[in-house]
């Protein structure tokens, strides 16, 4: 992979990072057969408790782990400070760029983003154009993904703001590492995570249409127990201590939704849907939905229902979006952005594309719209042939491509096969915003590329996940 | 106030955890009772009684396969195909529960998920008679435990009341249909006591619904086929019994009544029937018939499901 990797416990080579030094130490002390013991133990505990996942595509493997590293890994307080800040300023510019996307469209004029980068975009909800979002945060929870190459520099890497997922992994995670390691938990100093939920269920509460009682009724939305997420969606309406429902339990009455109880229609006034735009209302979207609910975008215009993330937020998930961000957080929150975009070719662009091409076996190469590690290329861990098929992709239809330079992704100490080596990490916080502000619970999901040397930390493509603390300094 | 679909979901989980239940203990009186040499040499065939219980013999004939011992026990634990089978009632049973986790205690939820990831190991077993017994004991711990947890640990609220419905219209169901089954050796006082394949066939019953020790504390004497209609249809102590089954459901749908402010068809109807089996003696019943009176019954427990169903929106 050429350059070598930063890793989070020994640096460049050799040194010994404080954050990492109890950690360590323990790790020195603990043999790897009672590691290996603990990972067994993890698994069963896992598999018991149903914390399984589903790969699309693959039926023999319905429901599958996500494998759990057992070492954790280590931020310090002061490298978090600088995340929250950056992390707070970069949400704050991305609900305010869906409002004004949807509404007077400000930064379209004062041209910092091409039009043509909207309007013709497949996120983008022509529908939200001068809708009022219910509770106006379109972006209550996102997820954004950071990489990390050295001691200093963190990157944002990805923007999720349309149903970022993996937080019952951060919450999960962490109880694992109670039950595992309590001796490990009770002397180190980790900011505690398990007040996400109350977090959560607060700003859900914030948001809730004016309409709405003192006491909204919030209900988490999912496609079904089939779905790949379903476990997250069973956990979190199981941790907020609200309904978890589906299409088929709602209904719209003269703009209202309401759900089918045993005593009846009970109204619902704020939906945590984990379904995306195009299957919420076959109504208004995909006529062919069987899971969503008709006329709950009318009910949704009507300002009786929020929907948490709003409808349309998408388009700030967009890969060539993203190559505008640092200028996007300038132009609505007036300061230099705090946390790096990874630099990024727009292939839309000419001569950005003539570099790519130039330069495929040492770039990564993402779809635009793309996500879970599908349809990209990394250069440098691909055959000549790859390489070649992509090349005609990006001739082809050039503005569906993004490039970005092959980043050597931080390596933490990972349990694999055995024995403790490095392997490459990024890190999802979740960043709520009510009509309060912003919260970010300490840490995140860390995820794993379990296969020495990959970069790919999908689960979906065999990642795993690992505790993420922050440690006081 | 909770989800009609969470409802739906909480009683058929407990109906198909009791059914794989039922549907072990059937099997496992049908094998004590054809592993007996003076019966197994007369013309009976235990297996398909066993099929006739669980109502699946018709659909087992429909596949063209002989009700032989391994024949049957396969079609009955473990043939996906059957959706009465003891692997199609756990599956089922999990993917309720699995619908439905938030409103399940963690107890409940790894009983149910447990059960679902162990049964791979009972179904490559094989057919010997030790293995058979092995997963049968096995069926009836899980129900055990998704029974038990539930009641140590879980809410006394709709969640509890509808599972426990959903568990008693299930249980009366099968006591029903295990005694409907041998109804023609279910005979009245003063008739002509048979012979030994019928002490055999009593006891089988008995058996099926574990109540042997049962029915020599209740009587204190020797197994008499009035007395077993007795045990299993009209005695309230009796657990497994048509008349404790009703009680039970009557208690709980007051329950949901109260708690709801509101009486319904449901709490009507089960009440009827409660009251028909308190109201009745041994002997009504054979002047009926029991074979009538067991059909007339099933017809209304099954009636009840569909009425609770309506009135709870759980459809």
């Amino acid at each position: 992979m050429g350059k070598a990797a930063f890793d989070e416990m020994n640096g460049f080579g050799g040194e010994h990072r404080a954050a990492y030094r109890q950690l360590q130490a323990w790790l020195e002390d603990t043999p790897v057969e009672l590691l290996e013991q603990r990972r067994l133990e993890a698994e069963a505990l896992f598999r018991r408790f149903g914390i399984t996942f589903a790969v699309y595509g693959q039926k023999d493997a319905e429901e599958r782990l996500i494998p759990f590293d057992l070492i954790p890994r280590v931020l310090t307080a002061s490298e978090w400070k600088i995340l929250e800040d950056g992390l707070t300023q970069r949400v704050q510019a991305i609900n305010a760029l869906i409002i004004d996307l949807y509404g007077k469209g400000e930064i379209l004029k004062a041209g910092i983003v091409p039009e043509e980068l909207i309007f013709a975009n497949e996120a983008f909800r022509p529908e939200m154009i001068g809708v009022e979002v219910p509770g106006g945060v379109p972006v209550p929870i996102a997820g954004i993904d950071i990489v990390r190459v050295d001691a200093e520099k963190f990157y944002v890497l990805e923007d999720n703001a349309r149903t970022p997922s993996g937080v019952s992994y951060m919450l999960d995670n962490r109880e694992a590492t109670h039950l595992l390691f309590p001796d490990l938990m009770a002397r180190s100093k980790v900011r505690p995570v398990e007040r996400y939920p109350d977090e959560l269920l607060a700003v859900l509460e914030s948001l809730a249409p004016r309409s709405a009682s003192s006491e909204p009724t919030i209900a988490v939305l999912t496609p079904g127990s089939y779905n790949s997420a379903f476990y997250e969606h069973s956990f979190l309406a199981d941790k907020l201590g609200v309904e978890l429902v589906e299409g088929r339990d709602l209904f719209v009455r003269d703009d209202v939704v309401y759900m089918r109880t045993t005593q009846g229609p009970k109204r619902v006034d704020v939906i945590y849907r984990r379904v995306d735009d195009d299957f919420l209302d076959p109504l208004a979207f995909r006529p062919d939905s069987m899971l969503g609910v008709p006329g709950l975008f009318s009910s949704y215009r009507a300002g009786n229902v929020t929907l948490a993330n709003a409808v349309g937020t998408g388009i700030a998930d967009d890969k060539a979006i993203y190559s505008y961000m640092p200028e996007i957080v300038k132009f609505y929150t007036g300061e230099e952005p705090m946390l790096h975009n990874v630099p990024t070719y727009r292939c839309r662009e000419e001569e950005a594309l003539k570099y790519v091409l130039d330069h495929l076996p040492e770039l990564v190469v993402k779809e635009v719209h793309g996500s879970g590690g599908y349809g990209m290329l990394v250069g440098p861990a691909s055959t000549k042939k790859q390489i070649a098929e992509f090349e005609k992709k990006l001739k082809s239809d050039p503005d569906n491509f993004i490039a970005q330079p092959t980043l050597a992704l931080s390596t933490c100490p990972a349990f694999v096969d055995g024995e403790i080596a490095p392997r490459h990490v990024d890190l999802r916080p979740f960043v709520l915003t009510g009509s309060k502000g912003t919260r970010i619970v300490p840490g995140g999901l860390t995820r794993v590329a379990m296969k020495a040397g990959s970069l790919v930390v999908n689960s979906s493509q065999g990642g795993g996940t690992k505790d993420t603390w922050v440690v006081e300094d | 106030m909770m989800l009609a679909s969470t409802a739906n979901d909480l009683f058929w989980m407990a109906r198909y955890v009791e059914r794989a239940e039922s549907i072990a203990r059937t099997l496992s009186a049908a094998g004590r009772i054809s592993a007996i040499p003076q019966v197994s040499g007369e013309e009976t065939n235990e297996w398909s009684s066993a099929l006739a219980a669980a109502a699946q013999l018709n659909a087992f004939m429909e596949t063209g396969r002989e009700p032989t011992e391994k024949e049957v026990f396969d079609y009955l634990a473990f043939d996906e195909s059957n959706p009465s089978s003891i692997k199609s009632c756990l599956t089922q049973a999990r993917h309720n529960a699995r619908s439905v986790r938030p409103a399940l205690t963690t107890e409940t939820w790894e009983a149910i998920n447990t059960a679902y990831l162990d049964f791979r190991k009972y179904e490559k077993a094989g057919h010997s008679l030790r293995a058979h017994q092995e997963f049968l004991r096995w069926v009836l711990d899980v129900s055990l435990r998704v029974s038990g947890t539930a009641f140590r640990n879980m809410l006394r609220d709709e969640r509890y009341w509808f599972s426990r419905l959903g568990f008693y219209i299930e249980r009366a169901d099968n006591t029903a249909r295990i005694m409907d089954v041998k109804y023609h050796v279910l005979l009245p006082e003063h008739s002509e006591v048979g012979g030994s394949l019928d002490y055999y066939q009593w006891s089988s019953i008995l058996r099926s619904v574990s109540a042997l020790t049962a029915y020599h504390w209740v009587y204190r004497q020797a197994l008499k086929p009035w007395l077993i209609a007795d045990l299993l249809i009209l005695r309230e102590e009796m657990p497994r019994s048509l008349a404790s089954c009703y009680q039970n459901i009557t208690t709980f749908l007051d329950e949901m009544a109260r708690a709801y402010g509101k009486q319904g068809p449901a709490q009507r109807a089960a009440r009827t029937t409660h009251s028909r089996l308190r109201n009745t003696r041994t002997e009504d019943v054979f002047q009926k018939g029991l074979h009538e009176f067991l059909t007339e019954f099933l017809a209304d427990n099954n009636k009840l499901g569909a009425v609770i169903a309506e009135q709870y929106n759980l459809a």
